[in-house]
C-alpha cells in the first residue's frame, strides 16, 4: 500500500468521531433515497406487470340498468380494444361466528368462466362453477381475515333473499390492490369482501337478467381516454349512466397512485437535504483538516507529488466518509424496505411483490451519496492543490479580524471579552455560521412539520368523528326508501335514536368546470351526522341553494351567490341551475349539500332517505346485528366506531413510527451539525482557549467561549426553523390535498416549543461532549505545537 | 548496499572542470505585501557545481530561502533566470516543476515535516512511491543511522531523529541535489553536529550536490564553499582551503 493510500487511512481513523456524524447524516440521506426511491420503482414495476398480466381495465363505468345489446355499441367506439360487461351489487353478509355484519360486493363473473379484463388470479380452489347458483369465490384478504378456506360457507342477503353460499377459492384482483368499504376510511378486511359470483347467478338474484349495471373498457395505446368517456356517458345516458371514470379515479388505482406519489415526494424533498448538509460538513471538516496539513501538503509538493495526487488524496478522504455513510444508509434502507413491504402487503394486495429496492436504486443513492462528499470536499481539495509550495511551507497568516460598526455595538454594551470572542468568532466565518444555524433551522423545520402533521390529524380526527358524524351507526339502503322506513329502522333493537339522509350522484357544472360528486340531502336539524363550520357550529343546507365543500367550490370556480348547473345522474336524472348558497371547510371527500325537503320537490317526490344514522344502546348490539341480516333492503352498513378505531389506530401506528424517523433525523442532523462546528472551533481556538487557560480562566468559563459560539448558532436557528418548518407545513397542506382528503394547516405552540427543545438538548449535549475535549487539553502541548 | 556513481565530474576532482548543476542569472524576487514591494532577492548571479557541499550563510531575511525555494522548484522568480544544467527553470509551468522536483530534487526542512500519522519508514515511502529509481526506504534509514527506529511515528522520536528521518526521506530516490533549509535550525548543538555529520556522509559517498542554508556562522566550515548573503544579494563567495569535520564543529 501507497504511503500516502496509509496516511488516507491513519487520518480517516483519527478523525472517526467527526467522520461517523457526517457518515450517519449521509446515512439518513441513503436510507431514504433507498427505500423511497426504490419502493417507487418496485410499486410501480410491480403494478404495472400485475395490470399488464391481468389486463387491468382503463375506463370504468356504472348505469342503474343497461340492455347487454348495448355492449357490441359499446365495443363498437373508436379506440376501444374490449369492453366486458358485469353486474356490480352491494349484500349485507353473516359470516359464521363474526357478531357484527360485514359488507359485500358482489361482481359477476362471464358465462364462459374467467373475465377478460381485470383477470381475477386465482390464490387457492376454483372459479365458481358458471352454472352453479350458490357457488362464489372471495377476495384472499377477506377470506384470510375470516379464516376462510375453499368449501367453507357464508350466507349472504342477496336483494332481500338469505342465500347460502359456497366458498370455492380465494381470489386477488388488480381492480382490488387496495379495498375500501363504502364509509370506511382504512382498509378492513374482515369486514368488508369482493365476492365473484357466476353471471347467471347473479342476475337471477338482482333481476338483471339480459342486462348489466357496470361495464369496463380497455382502449388501445393510440385512443384519447376523453373522447371515449364522452362517447360512453351518452350511451349509457338513457339507462342511468352515473357517469363513466378512468383509471385516475379508480378507488384502488387512486390509492396506490397516492402511495406511490408520497414516496416520489418524500425521494425528492429529504434525501437532497441531507446530501446538502453532508457537502457542508465534509467541506467544514476538509476545510480544517488542510489548514492543518498545510505543511503536510507543501512536503508533499516539495517532495514531487503532482497537485492532481493531493487534490485526490483529499477527495478520498471525503470518499471514505461516504463510503462509510453509504454503508450505513444501504443497511438502514434494506431494513426499512422491508418493513415498508411489510406495511404495503398489510395494505396492498398483489399476487406477487418486489419486495426490495432495485440494483438502481442502491447505485443510485452510493453515487449520490459519494458526489456529495466529494463535492463538499472539492473546494477544500482544490485549494490544497493550487496552493503554491512555498506558500505551503509558511505558516498561515492570522486571521484577519477587523473594527467593525457590530464591536462598536458590542462595546457600547460593555460584554465581557468572552463574549467579544464569541461574536467574532461567528462573525470571522459569516458563511460557515449562517450555514451551521441553516443546517439546524432545518432540524428544526423537521420537527415542526412533523408535529404540525401529528397536530393535524388530530384535528381531522376530531372534526370529522367527533363533530361531525357522531353517529354509531350508518344503515345504507339499496334504493331509496320513503322516510316511513325510519320508524322500522327505530324498532331495531338497541337503537336509540334514527334520523335519516338522503344521497342523490349528480354532475356540478361551472363553465368549463366540471365534477362528479355525491351530493347529500340533509334534514333540518340533523343531530347525528352534521355539516359542521370551522368555529364548530352545525350549519344546515338552506332550502332553494346548494352548500359546498371549500375544496369544491374551488375546483368549480364558484363564490357563494353564484349560479351552478347540478346535472342528476339520479333520481329524475334531470339539469338544475342553482345558487350555491355557501361554502364549508371539510376535510374528507368533495361535499355538496342541499335541504332534502327542497331535493324532495325537485325530483317530484315524496320525503325519501338512501340512509339512516342511528345511535345504539351498546348493550344490545348483538341484537341489532342479528336483526340487520334479516333486512330486505340494507345494501350496506358502516360501525362507525369501527371505522373511527381502525382509523385512529392505523394514524397512531403511522405518527409513532414517522415521529420516531424524524426525531431521529433532527437530532442526527443537530449532532451532525453541532459537534462538527463545535470540534473545528476547538481545534482552531485550541490556542486561543489554552491561552486563556494560562491566563488564569477556569475550565467553566473557557468552555463558555466554545459552547456559547455553538448555542448561540443554535438559538439563532430557532425562529428561522419555525419559518421554515411552517412553509414545509403550508406546502404539505397543498401539496396532500386530493379529493379524497385535506389537511389543515394546524400550528399549535406545542409543536415549535418540541421541536426547539429537541434540537437545543441535542446540540447541547454534542458541544458538551466536545467541553471534555477541552478539559483534557493539554496545555503546554498546545502552546508549543506549531499551527 | 548499494551506492550510485554521481553522474557528471565531482567537485573534487581537481584540474578538471568542475560541472555546473546550478546556474542562476539576474534572479529577482519581489514580494507585494499589502502594497509594499520587498525585494527579497535583488539579481543573483550563482553556480553550484557538482558534487559540491555549498553553504548559504546570511541573517534571516536575507533571501536564502527565497532562493533556495526557487533552485529547488518550490516557488517562481520575478525576474531573471534559473537553470539545472541544461533545464531551464524559469520557463517551467507548475507542472514541469513538480516533474523537477520529483525527478532530481531533495528537501530537508528546518521542522523536518514528516507527516505524523506515518512511521519513519512510511515517510520514506512517500518518496519512494513516486520516484523512478529510489532505493529501499530501510536502505535509506539505515544511510542515517536509524534502521532501529524505522516503525516509530515522529511523535516518538526525538528532534534530531526526526531529521534524520527527513534527510533519508530527501536522499531515498537519490537525488542530484539535496536542499536543506536550515537543517539544525530547532536543534540543540549536539544533535545539530549529527545531523550535519549525515550531510557530509551523503554529500561524500553518494556524491550528492548539496545546499545548506543556516544563519549560523560556525557551520559554514564543513563547506566547500560559503555564499554570504545580505539583502538579497550575493555579498562574497568564499572557498574553504581546509574543511572542518562537524564532529569539529560547535556552537
Amino acid at each position: 500500500m501507497d504511503a500516502l493510500d496509509r496516511k488516507l487511512l491513519r487520518d480517516f481513523r483519527r478523525l472517526w468521531a467527526q467522520a461517523l456524524v457526517i457518515a450517519l447524516v449521509l446515512a439518513c440521506g441513503v436510507a431514504i433515497l433507498l427505500t423511497t426511491f426504490g419502493m417507487y420503482g418496485a410499486l410501480e414495476e410491480t403494478r404495472a406487470t400485475y395490470y399488464e398480466r391481468n389486463r387491468f381495465a382503463d375506463i370504468f363505468a356504472d348505469a342503474r340498468r343497461a340492455p347487454a345489446s348495448l355492449l357490441p355499441v359499446i365495443r363498437g367506439i373508436d379506440g376501444v380494444r374490449s369492453a366486458e360487461a358485469r353486474v356490480v351489487e352491494a349484500a349485507i353478509l353473516d359470516i359464521p361466528g363474526r357478531t357484527a355484519t360485514a359488507t359485500g360486493r358482489i361482481v359477476s363473473l362471464p358465462r364462459g368462466g374467467a373475465p377478460e379484463l381485470n383477470l381475477p388470479v386465482l390464490v387457492a380452489g376454483r372459479l365458481p362453477d358458471p352454472e352453479a347458483a350458490d357457488e362464489i369465490a372471495v377476495n384472499a384478504p377477506f377470506a384470510a381475515a375470516n379464516g376462510f378456506r375453499p368449501g367453507d360457507r357464508l350466507s349472504a342477503n342477496l336483494n332481500g333473499r338469505k342465500r347460502a353460499l359456497t366458498i370455492t377459492g380465494t381470489l386477488l384482483s388488480p381492480e382490488f390492490i387496495y379495498t375500501i368499504g363504502p364509509g370506511a376510511l382504512v382498509p378492513d378486511s374482515a369486514g368488508f369482501g369482493i365476492l365473484w359470483m357466476p353471471e347467471r347467478a347473479v342476475a337471477a338474484a338482482f333481476d338483471m337478467e339480459g342486462a348489466f349495471n357496470n361495464v369496463t373498457l380497455k382502449l388501445d395505446p393510440s385512443a384519447t381516454q376523453a373522447d371515449v368517456i364522452d362517447r360512453l356517458d351518452v350511451l349509457l345516458e338513457p339507462y342511468g349512466g352515473f357517469g363513466a371514470q378512468g383509471r385516475d379515479l379508480q378507488q384502488s388505482h387512486a390509492f396506490v397512485d397516492a402511495e406511490m406519489q408520497q414516496l416520489r415526494s418524500t425521494a425528492m424533498v429529504l434525501p437532497p437535504i441531507f446530501f446538502a448538509i453532508t457537502a457542508f460538513l465534509v467541506n467544514m471538516v476538509i476545510g480544517r483538516i488542510i489548514a492543518l496539513e498545510r505543511s503536510e501538503i507543501g512536503l508533499l509538493k516539495a517532495i514531487g507529488y503532482f497537485d492532481a495526487e493531493i487534490c485526490i488524496h483529499y477527495l478520498l478522504l471525503a470518499v471514505l466518509i461516504a463510503a462509510v455513510g453509504t454503508g450505513l444508509g444501504w443497511a438502514v434502507g434494506t431494513w426499512l424496505s422491508r418493513a415498508l413491504a411489510g406495511l404495503y402487503a398489510e395494505f396492498f394486495d398483489f399476487p406477487f411483490l418486489i419486495y426490495r429496492a432495485s440494483f438502481a436504486a442502491y447505485a443510485i443513492s452510493g453515487l449520490l451519496a459519494v458526489a456529495s462528499a466529494a463535492l463538499g470536499a472539492l473546494h477544500s481539495a482544490l485549494k490544497a492543490a493550487r496552493m503554491p509550495p512555498a506558500v505551503a511551507m509558511t505558516p498561515p497568516a492570522p486571521p484577519r479580524y477587523r473594527s467593525s460598526l457590530f464591536d462598536r455595538a458590542l462595546a457600547a454594551m460593555r460584554v465581557s471579552q468572552p463574549v467579544l470572542m464569541i461574536f467574532r468568532g461567528l462573525l470571522r466565518w459569516p458563511l460557515r455560521s449562517a450555514l451551521s444555524a441553516l443546517g439546524m433551522a432545518l432540524a428544526v423545520a423537521v420537527l415542526v412539520a412533523a408535529g404540525f402533521f401529528t397536530d393535524a390529524l388530530d384535528t381531522i380526527v376530531d372534526k370529522a368523528f367527533y363533530q361531525s358524524n357522531r353517529q354509531d351507526a350508518v344503515l345504507s339502503f339499496t334504493e331509496e326508501v320513503p322516510e316511513a322506513a325510519l320508524e322500522a329502522v327505530a324498532n331495531l333493537p338497541g337503537v336509540l335514536r334514527v334520523e335519516g339522509q338522503l344521497f342523490h350522484v349528480a354532475v356540478l357544472r361551472n363553465g368549463p368546470h366540471e365534477k362528479r360528486v355525491p351530493l347529500e340531502g340533509r334534514y333540518p336539524g340533523a343531530d347525528l351526522s352534521r355539516v359542521v363550520d370551522e368555529a364548530g357550529r352545525r350549519v344546515d343546507a338552506p332550502p332553494g341553494g346548494i352548500l359546498l365543500a371549500r375544496r369544491l367550490a374551488r375546483q368549480l370556480d364558484v363564490r357563494p351567490g353564484e349560479m351552478i348547473e347540478v346535472a342528476f345522474l339520479s333520481g329524475r336524472r334531470e339539469t338544475q341551475r342553482l345558487r350555491v348558497s355557501g361554502t364549508i371547510r371539510q376535510y374528507f371527500g368533495l361535499g355538496a349539500y342541499m335541504d332534502a325537503g327542497f331535493l324532495n320537490a325537485l325530483n317530484r317526490q315524496a320525503p325519501r332517505i338512501s340512509a339512516a344514522n342511528v345511535t345504539l344502546d351498546s348493550a344490545a348490539l348483538p341484537d341489532f346485528h342479528g336483526a340487520l341480516k334479516d333486512i330486505p333492503a340494507l345494501s350496506g352498513i358502516t360501525m362507525m366506531d369501527d371505522v373511527r378505531g381502525s382509523f385512529q389506530e392505523t394514524i397512531r401506528k403511522n405518527v409513532t413510527i414517522m415521529t420516531t424517523i424524524y426525531i431521529t433525523i433532527a437530532v442526527l442532523i443537530t449532532v451532525g451539525v453541532a459537534y462538527n462546528g463545535a470540534r473545528i472551533q476547538l481545534s482552531e481556538r485550541a490556542r486561543e482557549l489554552a491561552s486563556l487557560r494560562i491566563l488564569g480562566f477556569t475550565r467553566g468559563e473557557v468552555s463558555f467561549v466554545l459552547m456559547g459560539e455553538s448555542m448561540l448558532l443554535a438559538l439563532i436557528a430557532q425562529p428561522f426553523g419555525w419559518m421554515i418548518g411552517a412553509g414545509i407545513a403550508a406546502l404539505m397542506t397543498s401539496g396532500f390535498t386530493s379529493d379524497l382528503y385535506a389537511i389543515p394547516l394546524v400550528l399549535e405552540p406545542a409543536a415549535f416549543a418540541r421541536a426547539s427543545l429537541i434540537v437545543l438538548v441535542a446540540a447541547l449535549v454534542s458541544s458538551l461532549i466536545v467541553r471534555r475535549r477541552l478539559d483534557r487539553l493539554d496545555l503546554v502541548a498546545v502552546m508549543k505545537s506549531r499551527e | 548496499m548499494s551506492i550510485r556513481v554521481p553522474r557528471g565530474y565531482s567537485w573534487r576532482m581537481e584540474g578538471r572542470m568542475p560541472e555546473r548543476v546550478f546556474r542562476t542569472e539576474g534572479l529577482t524576487k519581489v514580494y507585494d505585501t499589502g502594497g509594499v514591494q520587498v525585494h527579497a532577492l535583488a539579481g543573483v548571479d550563482l553556480e553550484l557545481f557538482a558534487g559540491e557541499l555549498a553553504v548559504l550563510l546570511g541573517p534571516s531575511g536575507s533571501g536564502k530561502s527565497t532562493l533556495l525555494n526557487i533552485l529547488g522548484g518550490l516557488d517562481h522568480a520575478s525576474d531573471g533566470r534559473v537553470w539545472f544544467r541544461d533545464l531551464e527553470l524559469t520557463g517551467l509551468g507548475d507542472r514541469g516543476l513538480t516533474r523537477f522536483r520529483r525527478d532530481h530534487v531533495g528537501f530537508v526542512f528546518q521542522f523536518y515535516n514528516l507527516v505524523a500519522s506515518l512511521s519513519a519508514r512510511e515517510n520514506v515511502q512517500l518518496v519512494t512511491d513516486v520516484s523512478r529509481d529510489p532505493m529501499r526506504p530501510e536502505e535509506a534509514l539505515e544511510q542515517v543511522g536509524l534502521a532501529h527506529r524505522m516503525d516509530h511515528f515522529p511523535a516518538e522520536m526525538s528532534g534530531g531523529e526526526q531529521q534524520r528521518v527527513a534527510i533519508a526521506r530527501a536522499i531515498a530516490k537519490r537525488p542530484e541535489v539535496l536542499l536543506c533549509d536550515e537543517p539544525t535550525g530547532a536543534l540543540d548543538s549536539k544533535t545539530g553536529v549529527q545531523v550535519l555529520d549525515v550531510l557530509r556522509e551523503v554529500n561524500e559517498r553518494l556524491g550528492t550536490s548539496t545546499v545548506v542554508i543556516t544563519h549560523n556562522a560556525a557551520i559554514r566550515k564543513m563547506a566547500h564553499r560559503v555564499v554570504y548573503f545580505q539583502d538579497g544579494r550575493i555579498k562574497r563567495v568564499e572557498v574553504n582551503e581546509t574543511r572542518l569535520a562537524p564532529a569539529e564543529i560547535s556552537w
